[in-house]
């Protein structure tokens, strides 16, 4: 075999490789919480959004840059997305792909909002976008309901302790 | 220790200033006057047959809000003339998302068809008083000789794609329920909607 052709395939898998990475897994609540339990000291910043919420999608990009800047420190950014599990294939992951998300993509894989939402925090009514803050460790748990701009984000993390 | 003593109880207090602001079930409310998308203005008082209200907090651009237009179309249909009107009141500033002006409200309002008044809220000020946080938040009052009292205060129901024939309709059986001259079994719902938009402050 030539070189050069093995050396395009390399090449390619490795501009490819990030993209086709990235999947959006169905979780449910129990998995969410029993991985929050196995972070021990990780902070985990959770967002809730969904395709259909614009105020969501416009704040996507802070958490990419949070994941960034704070790569080197234990935190964990989840984006849970609330949208229906029938649109799992047609509209969540042409959206993750094509906003080239970083971060982990979850669907929350739960139907009953009565449950669901309190259970998350008893804080939360539900509306959209909303942000948990969890570290197991230090025994925080904290909702923010609203959308952040990237600063108010940071400050938000930077007050948790 | 003392510090994060002191953040609990301060953190405890900001929630129980954050779930005191709004109504809550059982409390009476005072009556508003907002102009409508036909221009002309709405108030409770103006409605001296009806026998309660299903007042609702939706919007223009929100898609879970206009996903349920129908149904608050069906909900009027079914309750007005039994007493029960609805009201819509749209909580968003326009500065703070477009598509959500007056203008705006006049063209959804006529495009979806809406049977029922469709308010503008300058400045969020019934908006905050109610404590309407997301769209679509629906409130329905009973009238009682003390006033307009919260019966019931959450989703229509918990099927937001409309697509589960054994959905719980919330706000038709509260109603139902009190035109029977009972209190509904189910009073406060959460669910899932778009946050209301407020200027940054």
């Amino acid at each position: 075999m030539p070189v050069k052709p093995v050396l395009y395939i390399i090449l390619l898998h490795a501009f490819l490789l990030p993209a086709s990475a990235q999947q959006v897994r169905l979780v449910t609540l129990d998995e969410l919480e029993r991985r929050f339990t196995a972070g021990g000291d990780t902070t985990y910043v959770i967002n809730f959004w969904a395709t259909w919420c614009g105020p969501c999608v416009d704040e996507l990009p802070h958490f990419e840059k949070f994941r960034q800047t704070f790569k080197d420190e234990p935190v964990r950014v989840l984006l849970v997305s609330l949208d229906a599990r029938s649109k799992l294939r047609g509209q969540v992951l042409p959206f993750v792909k094509k906003a080239r998300l970083q971060n982990e993509v979850i669907l929350l894989n739960e139907t009953d909002q009565q449950q669901y939402i309190d259970r998350i925090s008893p804080e939360w009514s539900g509306s959209l976008p909303a942000t948990l803050f969890v570290n197991k460790g230090k025994q925080l748990r904290r909702l923010q309901e609203r959308e952040f701009t990237y600063d108010q984000l940071v400050a938000t993390f930077r007050s948790l302790k | 220790m003392k510090r994060l003593l002191m953040l609990s109880l301060l953190a405890l207090a900001l929630m129980a200033l954050a779930q005191e602001t709004g109504y809550q079930v059982g409390q009476v409310v005072t009556d508003f006057t907002l102009k409508n998308t036909d221009q002309q203005t709405v108030s409770l008082a103006g409605y001296p047959q009806a026998k309660g209200y299903i007042v609702i907090f939706g919007c223009n651009t929100c898609p879970v809000s206009r996903g349920y237009e129908n149904r608050m179309v069906a909900l009027q249909d079914k309750f007005a003339a039994r007493g029960y009107p609805v009201i819509m009141i749209n909580p968003n500033d326009p500065e703070a998302q477009p598509g959500e002006s007056f203008e705006d409200m006049q063209q959804h309002a006529q495009k979806s068809k809406l049977n029922f008044p469709y308010l503008e809220d300058p400045g969020q000020v019934i908006t905050r008083r109610f404590g309407a946080l997301r769209t679509p938040h629906v409130f329905v009052l009973q009238k009682t000789p003390k006033g307009n009292v919260v019966a019931y205060i959450g989703a229509i129901d918990n099927d937001p794609d409309n697509g589960n024939n054994s959905k719980i309709n919330y706000v038709q059986n509260a109603v139902t329920a009190l035109l029977a001259g009972q209190q509904p079994e189910v009073t406060f719902t959460k669910a899932v909607g778009c946050g209301v938009k407020s200027r940054r402050s």
